[in-house]
């Protein structure tokens, strides 16, 4: 048997490619949930928009484990620098998502007591906009974080030193894959 | 509007107040015993416990003969055999500083700590009067009229700084 | 980071001691008051009615027989950002202090600067898994100041979107509950539910969670056309569904030997703490505010009050589920009562031009300018209002001083006061009893803090 007759069983690439793929498709959150939008995130983990299909339902409990940490709500005064130990536990390569306006830039409370912003804290790679935003909303997040990481500019971060945030507003890449959400009520 | 209890201290000045079945003016002095007169009359309850600071709106409607000072302690009491409530505000003075209710109500506890927390009462009495919602180190009481609202740069020492 | 340079065990004790809340911690015996003992052991009340004891507080342990652990304010347990401070003997929990404030927003503070109109925004955010009612809560103290009436219509939307909302926050507890327990299945069927109920508030009020719908004067907008007939979906589904849950947790024995005789409570020590809703029901005392101090229009309405007998952690969980069936019978009875009218209430110091007059008439547009910039003045005075939400009974302190920001906003928040029963609760449990017991008094950290 020739090795032509094999060549549908090699997948070949870039070693890069490669591991940016295995990176994107089971990025593993960290559970760290504080307010409304801690309960749209277990929503979007939940059955009607299922977040099993990108490999991410399991919500890792320890920050050792997991890659992701979508900080989902307003960070208090006294909740920095837990949010800041959370994020020093976790292993490189490591994303956060700021999800919803209280985290992304403190949101309706401008006062005393909540952190104008949670990238005063952690380096965001997303900020998903919204109170809070629908599971939709944070799954084009998650998409455009996984587009940041199969084209690579994350990877690009230590070496420059800043990160580079990307809003998921403004960016005009929209996913190739079919999403299927579901939009108004049920029939 | 429901009398007194027949064990209130004399001289408590009462009033209408709405969504209660009367609301009393005690002065500092009659504050505890006259909660403890209610609470043997059959309200077992202390619902709520809160602190105003009255420093920006000092005419405020209050019963003549009550000596207004700019904090006050509003407590509201339920009974939940004869259904009424009642609703208690003795002027705390302008150094606040009240006698707890712990002894008699422990569900007060936390909603004292907070009173103290936010608006700097003090009450006598209570087991453990420290910060209860806002870090350890903070300096202040937020709530207060004459603290600043604004934006506040994110006080810890490890932030790289704000943008 | 710029911290490459710090050595590791040293970053590990920074950041130890920035995180340390100090005082407010559980701190060891030796440190600690006999009466601040007491407090944390949870003997609060005797059942006797006496108050508590002191002598009968394990004072012969010392600090080297016991451990001291921190659960929190990031863990698993879905209840936000609870931190748990728990003394250990091996597994048997003896003293507890819960360390909150991570999720302190200053809602009090930016209540004083919003108008009575944008209030809502604010309020709804308190207790994010019932919005609707902190709302409800918020307008009808506002409304009581103003002393306007409210069409009836808007009284029975507002109920049903109120009982609505009870069922969608049960839904979650139940899916909250399921999860700690160990039942995944249950967290997705719990939300999958809530997904039919947070579809109807969206096509109602546009938003699924936060709704800005319950405002001073009636509701913000009507009941979309064919509501029945969505409302009767619901209505029907999660009854049916109601009884798989039956099927899947309450007959299933494991479940039951987690939670039956766990966490007990007693009548007199709840009411001493100020304990309300399905905490306080489970000890038998039947007091719910729908039905003994009646607002809105429950008193047109049949329903039951549950109420357990033991004030164990499975009597919460038969009354929260019990809670969705009686909320499903209001609900039904809503749809068949709903009378026609406004949908808010026509006094125009409190209510807005309708929008195709603005572009006609100059006053309209005044008016509609004076109504969203400066909102409208509350006359003076001072007003508590309870109502009863899935959690207790959430009263709102509105003080007015006649402008048209409120004064002095606070907000009685039922999780804040239940929270203090844990104490109690969890004496002598171990640890996992611990977390049912979090789990069954049900706190939401958004009003706890607020």
């Amino acid at each position: 048997m020739a090795l032509e007759d094999l060549q549908h069983n090699f997948l070949t690439g870039q070693l890069e490619d490669l591991v940016r793929w295995a990176r994107r498709a089971s990025v593993w959150p960290a559970s760290f949930g504080l307010a409304c939008c801690a309960i749209e995130m277990m929503a979007a983990g939940a059955a009607d928009y299922d977040l099993a299909r990108y490999g991410m339902e399991v919500f890792r409990n320890s920050p050792r484990q997991a890659d992701l940490m979508i900080v989902a709500g307003r960070v208090s005064q006294k909740m920095a620098p837990v949010l800041r130990q959370v994020y020093d536990q976790m292993m490189e390569p490591k994303w956060v998502i700021s999800m919803g306006v209280c985290a992304s830039t403190g949101g309706l409370f401008n006062n005393y007591a909540i952190v104008q912003g949670v990238d005063q804290i952690v380096p965001v790679d997303v900020y998903a906009p919204g109170c809070p935003p629908s599971p939709e909303t944070l799954m084009h997040a998650i998409l455009t974080l996984h587009e940041q990481i199969r084209t690579g500019e994350l990877m690009k971060r230590r070496t420059s030193g800043r990160p580079t945030a990307v809003d998921s507003r403004q960016s005009p890449w929209t996913p190739d894959v079919p999403v299927a959400v579901r939009m108004g009520t049920p029939k | 509007m429901i009398p007194l209890p027949p064990s209130a201290p004399p001289g408590v000045l009462t009033g209408e107040g709405l969504c209660a079945h009367v609301s009393c003016y005690p002065t500092r002095e009659q504050y505890v015993e006259l909660v403890r007169a209610f609470k043997d009359d059959g309200f077992e309850m202390c619902v709520d416990l809160c602190a105003v600071d009255y420093l920006e709106h000092p005419d405020r409607a209050l019963p003549p003969g009550v000596a207004r000072t700019r904090f006050e302690v509003v407590v509201n009491l339920l009974s939940l055999s004869k259904r009424q409530r009642v609703r208690i505000r003795v002027q705390a003075g302008d150094e606040p500083e009240v006698d707890s209710l712990f002894e008699l109500y422990p569900g007060t506890e936390a909603m004292e700590r907070e009173a103290f927390d936010l608006l700097g009462v003090l009450f006598r009495g209570h087991p453990d009067l420290t910060r209860i919602l806002m870090p350890e180190e903070w300096e202040g009481h937020p709530l207060r009229k004459d603290y600043g609202s604004g934006r506040v740069p994110v006080q810890f020492k490890e932030a790289p700084g704000p943008r | 980071m710029s911290d490459d340079t710090v050595r590791t065990v040293e970053r590990v004790e920074l950041l130890t001691a920035e995180t340390s809340e100090g005082v407010q911690e559980l701190q060891r015996r030796e440190r600690t008051t006999a009466t601040e003992l007491g407090r944390e052991v949870g003997a609060v009340l005797r059942g006797d009615g006496h108050t508590f004891d002191p002598n009968s507080v394990d004072y012969d342990r010392r600090d080297d027989e016991t451990m001291i652990i921190n659960m929190g304010p990031s863990h698993p347990s879905t209840h936000g950002v609870l931190r748990l401070m728990l003394e250990l003997d091996g597994e048997f929990v003896l003293r507890t202090k819960p360390v909150i404030g991570y999720l302190h927003t200053g809602m009090e503070k930016t209540g004083e600067e919003l108008s009575y109109v944008q209030g809502a925004t604010n309020v709804t955010r308190m207790d994010y898994l019932s919005p609707v009612i902190n709302e409800l809560c918020y307008s009808m103290a506002v409304e009581q100041l103003l002393g306007i009436e409210v069409p009836e219509r808007a009284i029975w939307i507002r109920m049903l979107m109120s009982e609505l909302n009870r069922m969608s926050s049960h839904l979650v507890w139940m899916a909250t509950n399921g999860m700690d327990l160990g039942s995944t299945s249950m967290m997705i069927y719990g939300l999958r539910e809530r997904e039919l109920i947070l579809a109807f508030f969206e096509k109602t009020a546009g938003l699924r969670l936060n709704l800005n719908y319950v405002r001073p004067g009636g509701v913000a907008a009507d009941l979309p056309d064919g509501w029945q007939d969505d409302v009767q979906v619901i209505c029907d589904t999660i009854a049916e569904r109601t009884y798989e849950y039956d099927q899947l947790l309450t007959g299933q024995p494991i479940f039951r030997q987690r939670l039956i005789g766990v966490a007990p409570i007693l009548a007199e020590e709840a009411l001493a703490l100020g304990v309300t809703g399905p905490l306080l029901r489970s000890t038998g005392v039947a007091w719910d505010l729908r039905r003994a101090m009646p607002y809105l229009a429950y008193d047109q309405v049949e329903f039951d009050v549950i109420v357990g007998t033991f004030g164990d952690n499975f009597d919460r969980y038969a009354i929260r589920l019990n809670e969705i069936r009686e909320s499903i019978r209001i609900v039904r009875q809503c749809v068949d009562k709903m009378p026609g009218g406004d949908y808010r209430s026509q006094d125009p110091k409190v209510t807005p031009p309708p929008r195709a007059r603005i572009g006609e008439s100059m006053e309209a547009l005044i008016h509609h300018f004076k109504l969203f910039t400066e909102g409208f003045h509350v006359p003076a005075g001072e007003v508590y209002l309870p109502v009863e939400s899935p959690r207790g009974e959430l009263g709102c302190y509105i003080v007015s001083d006649g402008g048209a920001k409120p004064y002095r906003l606070h907000v009685r928040a039922p999780s804040f006061v239940n929270l203090q029963a844990v104490p109690l609760l969890m004496r002598g449990g171990s640890v996992s009893d611990a977390i049912t017991c979090i789990s069954t008094v049900d706190p939401v950290m958004g009003e706890v803090d607020r």
